[in-house]
C-alpha cells in the first residue's frame, strides 16, 4: 500500500494524526513527544500495525532521535513513529507491553545508545560485555582502546 | 610435564644422554607435528574456508589435523575469525583448558590483527596475538585452505625443531616446501642453542 492510500486511511479512523504525520520518501512518518509515544503505538497497533519491525536510535547531536517502525501485515504497510529524547535523561516508555518483538531490539538501543526504557522486563546489555561502560555508538562516547583511524585511509 | 622436564635434564646432564634425548626429541617432534589435532575457534567467515579445508576436497586428515570439538584433546587451536572483547575471555577461557604442548595459529587478517575492524572500534580485539601467544599468523580474507595447509607445514616444521628440554631448540630447516615422502627430512640435529 503507497504511503498517501495509508495515510488517508489512517486519518479516516484518526483524525488527530493529521498535524503529526508526514510522508518522505513513500514513508509514513508520524513525529510525537516522547511522553506520548507509548500512547500512539498502543493506537496504532489497535489500528492493524501487528508487527514490530524494529526500534533503533540516532545520535542527532542535541539529543537522540528514536525510531520505531510498525508493519502491518494485513495492509501490507509500514509506519515510522519518531520521537526525541534528550542525551542526559534519555528515557522512554518501553513498547515490550504491547509488543513481545520490542524486547531485544529495546535491550540493544539501551546498550549501544544509553536509552533506558521504563518498564521494560529485562533492561540488561545484549550485546557488549555486562561489565562495560559507556554507550559507544554515541557521538561523545571516549576509550582509550580505541585505535584512531589516520587520514590516510 | 614435569616428568618430561626432569627426563630431559636428566638425559642432558649424563654421559651419552645426549643421544637418547635427540632421539626421543625427533620421535616425539615427529609424532606432535604429524597428529596436529584441532580446535577450530571459528568466529566469521574464515571458518567456511576452515570447514572446507577439513572436508574431502582439501582434506586435512591427510596431515594428522583433525577437528575437534574438545579442548581437552586437541593440540593446536586455530583462531579462525574476528574475535571481539566479549569473546575474548571465551577463547581464553578454552586456551587454556588445552593440555600442553599446545599451539595456536592465526587464520586471517581478523585474527591477525583485527584486520578491517582494527581502526574506530570499540569491540574488535587487535589481533588474537594481544592474549593468546600465536606460532603461526595467516593472512588473507579470508585465506584459502591452501594457505591454512601451509601454515600447518609451517607449525610442523616449527614443532620438528622443539625439545623436551626448556630452552633448547635444534635449527633444521624451517620451511618446508612441500611434505616429502615417507620421514621428513631433518637435519644432523643436537646442535644446543
Amino acid at each position: 500500500m503507497k504511503a498517501e492510500e495509508l495515510s488517508s486511511r489512517l486519518l479516516g479512523y484518526w483524525p488527530e494524526l493529521s498535524d503529526l504525520c508526514s510522508i518522505e520518501k513513500n514513508r509514513m512518518l508520524i513525529k510525537v513527544r516522547s511522553e506520548t509515544v507509548h500512547a500512539t503505538i498502543s493506537k496504532l497497533k489497535e489500528l492493524g500495525f501487528n508487527q514490530f519491525e524494529m526500534v533503533t536510535a540516532v545520535d542527532r547531536g542535541a539529543d537522540l532521535e528514536i525510531i520505531y517502525v510498525l508493519h502491518s501485515i494485513p495492509m501490507k504497510a509500514s509506519v515510522w513513529v519518531r520521537t526525541h529524547v534528550p542525551r542526559d535523561a534519555a528515557e522512554v516508555a518501553s513498547m515490550a507491553d504491547l509488543y513481545t518483538g520490542a524486547d531485544w531490539p529495546e535491550r540493544e538501543v539501551y546498550d549501544l545508545f544509553g536509552i533506558d526504557f521504563i518498564d521494560h522486563p529485562d533492561m540488561r546489555r545484549i550485546m557488549m560485555p555486562f561489565d562495560f561502560v559507556g554507550a559507544p555508538l554515541r557521538k561523545d562516547y571516549v576509550d582509550e582502546n580505541i585505535i584512531p583511524r589516520p587520514d590516510y585511509i | 610435564m614435569a616428568l618430561m622436564d626432569d627426563l630431559g635434564k636428566s638425559l642432558e646432564q649424563s654421559a651419552g644422554g645426549s643421544v637418547i634425548l635427540t632421539s626421543l626429541d625427533a620421535v616425539l617432534d615427529f609424532t606432535r607435528g604429524h597428529s596436529l589435532w584441532s580446535q577450530p575457534m571459528g568466529t566469521a567467515c574464515c571458518a567456511m574456508e576452515l570447514i572446507a579445508a577439513s572436508f574431502s576436497k582439501f582434506d586435512f586428515d591427510r596431515h594428522g589435523v583433525f577437528p575437534r570439538a574438545d579442548p581437552r584433546t586437541v593440540d593446536v587451536m586455530i583462531v579462525a575469525g574476528t574475535i571481539t572483547r566479549k569473546m575474548a575471555p571465551a577463547v581464553l577461557r578454552v586456551w587454556e583448558q588445552m593440555a600442553e604442548p599446545r599451539w595456536c595459529i592465526a587464520m586471517g587478517n581478523c585474527a591477525v590483527s583485527g584486520g578491517i575492524f582494527y581502526h574506530d572500534t570499540y569491540s574488535v580485539m587487535p589481533g588474537v596475538d594481544s592474549f593468546l601467544p600465536v606460532d603461526v599468523y595467516i593472512a588473507g580474507c579470508p585465506p584459502r585452505p591452501e594457505a591454512l595447509q601451509d601454515a600447518v607445514l609451517q607449525l610442523r616444521a616449527k614443532i620438528s625443531n622443539q625439545s623436551i628440554v626448556a630452552g633448547r631448540t635444534y635449527h633444521h630447516k624451517l620451511l618446508l616446501p612441500m611434505p616429502t615422502k615417507g620421514v621428513a627430512v631433518r637435519g644432523t640435529g643436537g646442535e644446543s642453542s
